[in-house]
């Protein structure tokens, strides 16, 4: 079609130029053809598992805490105010900092007082979609989890009296909060909404596995591609780190030595939440060492070994999704560079001047 | 589509007369239940049946009945007879996700 109506536009010119055209027509078509069977050219077993994987195309809120700038602006003021600290000095952004994967790079979060605590601190991407909170799934919202490490004695230790006391004190907050959510006076209702706000848009970019999955095959190496399929049968990852957020917030005891009985805690009578701790995301992995709820394990190479052997306490609450995998060297490799692809290049993070 | 064709699955499959207690089936597939809400009568029964690749454990903590179905395995079918009347909130330890409502009716 578009070929025949190149040559009666350029019918009159001269052969060679005619040739030419003919030629460009002939090259547009020919990509134009190939293109969506670019997309295809991976085995269908790899895009039947590829196609669980699609990113969402828009973030959800909840609908009595809707999205706005002046929400977000808020919410990420708050949470980089070292004034919602009994100290002054610890802000959410201390421990979860964005510069590192939103985390602190530490096997055990610090708190008031300089004290190490009970678990890692974990990363705050991609909470928009998780249906629990906390390592041990304490608080069913963002809203429910936001003020816990504020007031927590052990973590920020500012008692909610006192951080609504401060933030009246503070007179350029009154306009922030006004503007967010035209509600006065300030409460801690709308301290836990806009910090939930902010970190609903705390979204990881495409990484080259994104890309790979939207049909740029180059984006990943064969072996990271091999790597994805024994991601997804060999070595079960995906049964509890499946979708695009490499998690689905599921509770397993997987075999990590310790007293701590995470979900224990709360279910106290339920043998299977003994030990368990929430399945973290995988996205920005190899940035966010170490690793397990204590980051007992350093490298992404000593995780694969821990799997590998079916973790290391063998206790009656160990998951059945636990088992040894007896992977080979060259398939531990090639998870390792999977894992590699679900890296993002993102933009840094502004601070806000914060409010005085 | 998969919902509807599980959702009729809980079709009673009634043993006898209207007052004899009903037997339901709820389905756990790709980590949900195959209905988000069911009302049954009391003394009624629910089936919870494991079709997923993944080990599920469905409880509930509402203080009008409580139950505990522990670690149950892909293929694995165990029932629960609902003896109080009450909303129930039934979940799986393992998949928070997972959230069934149980209307209890006299």
């Amino acid at each position: 079609m578009n070929l025949s109506l190149r040559l009666r536009i350029f019918g009159g010119f001269q052969p060679y130029r005619r040739a030419l055209m003919v030629f460009v027509g002939l090259v547009i078509s020919l990509v134009a053809f190939l293109r969506p069977f670019q997309a295809d050219a991976e085995p269908d077993s790899t895009r039947e598992y590829l196609k669980k994987y699609n990113r969402p195309l828009s973030i959800p809120f909840p609908e009595d805490n809707r999205y706005s700038s002046e929400r977000d602006l808020l919410g990420r003021t708050l949470f980089f105010d070292p004034r919602l600290s009994g100290s002054n000095w610890i802000s959410c952004g201390t421990c979860h900092n964005p510069g590192l994967g939103w985390s602190d790079g530490l096997a055990k979060g610090i708190g008031h007082g300089m004290k190490e605590l009970g678990r890692r601190t974990p990363t705050i991407l991609n909470l928009a979609w998780s249906e629990a909170f906390f390592w041990d799934g304490r608080a069913e919202t963002l809203e429910k989890q936001a003020l816990g490490p504020i007031t927590s004695p052990g973590e920020m230790n500012l008692p909610t009296n006192k951080l609504l006391d401060k933030l009246i004190s503070i007179p350029e907050y009154k306009a922030l909060f006004h503007k967010a959510y035209r509600e006065e006076p300030i409460n801690e209702n709308l301290i836990a909404k806009a910090i939930a706000t902010f970190e609903r848009n705390v979204v990881s970019g495409k990484a080259p596995f994104d890309r790979w999955l939207d049909g740029d095959n180059a984006a990943v190496s064969a072996e990271a591609k091999r790597g994805f399929i024994i991601f997804n049968t060999k070595a079960n990852c995906a049964n509890c780190h499946g979708g695009w957020r490499f998690t689905d917030d599921s509770f397993h005891d997987i075999g990590i030595p310790g007293e701590d009985r995470g979900r224990g805690e709360l279910l106290k009578e339920i043998p299977s939440a003994q030990f368990a701790f929430k399945t973290p995301t995988l996205r920005n992995i190899d940035r966010r060492a170490p690793y397990m709820h204590d980051g007992s394990e350093t490298t992404l190479e000593a995780i694969i070994d821990f799997y590998n052997v079916g973790g290391k306490a063998k206790r009656p609450s160990l998951s059945a999704e636990i088992k040894p995998l007896n992977l080979t060297a060259a398939e531990k490799r090639e998870l390792i560079a999977f894992l590699k692809t679900l890296t993002s290049t993102d933009k840094p993070v502004e601070i806000p001047v914060l409010p005085r | 589509m998969l919902r509807l064709i599980l959702g009729a699955l809980l079709a009673p499959l009634c043993l006898a007369g209207s007052s004899m207690a009903a037997e339901y089936v709820v389905v756990q597939k790709n980590k949900a239940f195959s209905v988000a809400e069911i009302t049954i009568k009391r003394g009624d029964t629910i089936s919870f049946k494991n079709e997923d690749d993944v080990a599920h454990n469905a409880f509930s903590t509402s203080k009008e009945f409580s139950f505990n179905l522990n670690m149950q395995l892909p293929k694995v079918s165990t029932s629960v007879v609902f003896e109080n009347e009450g909303t129930i909130e039934v979940r799986c330890v393992i998949h928070p996700a997972m959230k069934l409502i149980v209307n209890v009716k006299r």
